[in-house]
């Protein structure tokens, strides 16, 4: 089987279609899992057992499990509990609350990278905890994990073709029914993987430039 | 609660083709590791050069893709593969791409005395290697070596996607057949999460037998 150009800028309009999906899953999932992450650290160091235990176990529990299952989870489980969720609002929370359990991670060591001596000065200061943590612990953890987390985001990014298996009409999607609909494999899946390439190269471009401003511990 | 049994027994057969994905995986996994690994420390640049594109081409795209390009693409070049070669072959070339990063990490940070050490002893590069670096360097890679096969394993749920009927795609199957979610999904999940635990207690005992009688030598 040849390789057929003409075919290559027949189809391009529906991939960059399924690509602006692939993106816009990327930032939502991001910005969501950036949240989750910050809620599953902070509680995870909370004094109340009965609290961190159950969290952490969960934590554990997600990280330990594909999420291709996990959202087939919450896209069929879900519904039948009366919660019904659109595909890409499922795919944003699958990808969110899985990669927010790895960015708890990244948080928990940031956080404890912060100086002892900071805490006990916040305390001598009569700050508030919510002032501790807003004014003078977070300030100081959140810069120098900035490259951790933008790592697990492009990792994040490459998940993105799973959210195809619950209908989400993203780029390896419109790949698969262009390939299907035409009988043509090889120029489709091989542009889904270049795509792929082009932006990861990219982005580690972006990695190194976020480590040098970043990620230097003085 | 019977009419569940028959259900379980397809899970589980699903499981078994799981652990036997995950195993395999990982062998070749582990191969390509040190292949990649050690080509990227190769005093050749042609091996440098052939290590790097291998790594950077494997972590750059996504597991995904590059099972549906071993599947769908690979037969029209002449190469078909059945499934589960087709399984074994993308996971094990993309987790082996990150575990060769492992290598080559644990590797530079074994300290410049070993390496001076080796050559007091008038070992050659082969015998160093075999004898003084690797036997150190490998209890570094060991725990995240664990945790790259607990992602081998949970990437191994895409494969049901090319209609390997693996864990994931039996549950598939019983959702079809019973219109019930919560029960094939949940089990799978906790299926899951029990074999990527025994991973990282296997993996834990390993280390430990490995670094026995070095109590207080290493840091």
């Amino acid at each position: 089987m040849e390789w057929d150009w003409s075919f290559v800028v027949q189809i391009l309009p529906t991939l960059i279609e399924g690509v602006k999906i692939t993106i816009i899953a990327t930032l939502l999932g991001s910005v969501f899992a950036a949240i989750i992450g910050l809620a599953i650290a902070i509680v995870r160091r909370s004094k109340n057992r009965l609290i961190s235990m159950p969290v952490g176990f969960l934590a554990e529990f997600i990280r330990g499990t594909p999420l291709l299952v996990q959202l087939y989870f919450i896209f069929y489980v879900l519904p039948d509990l009366g919660i019904t969720l659109s595909p890409l609002v499922a795919g944003v929370i699958g990808l969110g609350l899985h990669y927010g359990t790895y960015a708890a991670e990244v948080y928990r060591a940031g956080i404890d990278n912060v100086a002892r001596g900071q805490w006990e000065a916040a305390r001598a200061c009569n700050l508030t905890t919510r002032q501790t943590w807003t004014q003078v612990i977070l300030p100081q953890a959140l810069p120098p994990m900035i490259p951790a987390l933008a790592n697990y985001f492009i990792a994040m990014f490459k998940e993105t073709p799973l959210l195809s298996a619950i209908t989400v009409l993203e780029l390896m999607n419109q790949a698969r029914s262009i390939a299907n609909y035409n009988y043509r494999y090889i120029e489709p899946i091989t542009l889904v993987g270049a795509f792929f390439l082009v932006i990861s190269l990219v982005s580690v471009v972006g990695l190194r430039w976020l480590e040098r401003r970043y990620g230097k511990i003085d | 609660m019977g009419q569940w049994a028959g259900y379980l027994q397809l899970i589980l057969d699903g499981a078994v083709v799981t652990i036997k994905l995950t195993l395999m995986g990982s062998a070749l996994a582990l191969v390509m590791a040190f292949l990649a690994g050690l080509g990227r420390l190769s005093r050749f640049a042609v091996f440098r050069w052939l290590a790097t594109a291998y790594i950077e081409f494997f972590r750059g795209t996504s597991i995904f893709v590059q099972l549906f390009w071993a599947y769908f693409v690979l037969p029209l070049f002449g190469f078909s593969l059945t499934p589960l070669q087709a399984g074994v072959l993308a996971l094990g070339l993309n987790v082996g791409a990150y575990a060769a990063e492992v290598v080559r990490g644990a590797i530079k940070s074994i300290g410049k005395e070993q390496y001076e050490a080796c050559i007091a002893l008038n070992f050659n590069r082969w015998q160093g290697l075999r004898h003084v670096i690797l036997p150190q360097a490998f209890v570094l890679m060991l725990p995240t070596f664990g945790n790259n096969a607990i992602e081998l394993l949970k990437a191994s749920a895409v494969v049901s996607l090319i209609s390997l009927t693996d864990m994931t795609f039996q549950a598939q199957v019983v959702r079809a057949q019973t219109g019930n979610t919560l029960f094939p999904f949940l089990t799978i999940l906790i299926l899951y999460f029990i074999m990527a635990s025994v991973i990282s207690l296997a993996i834990r005992g390993l280390e430990r037998y490995l670094t026995r009688g070095l109590d207080g030598i290493r840091s």
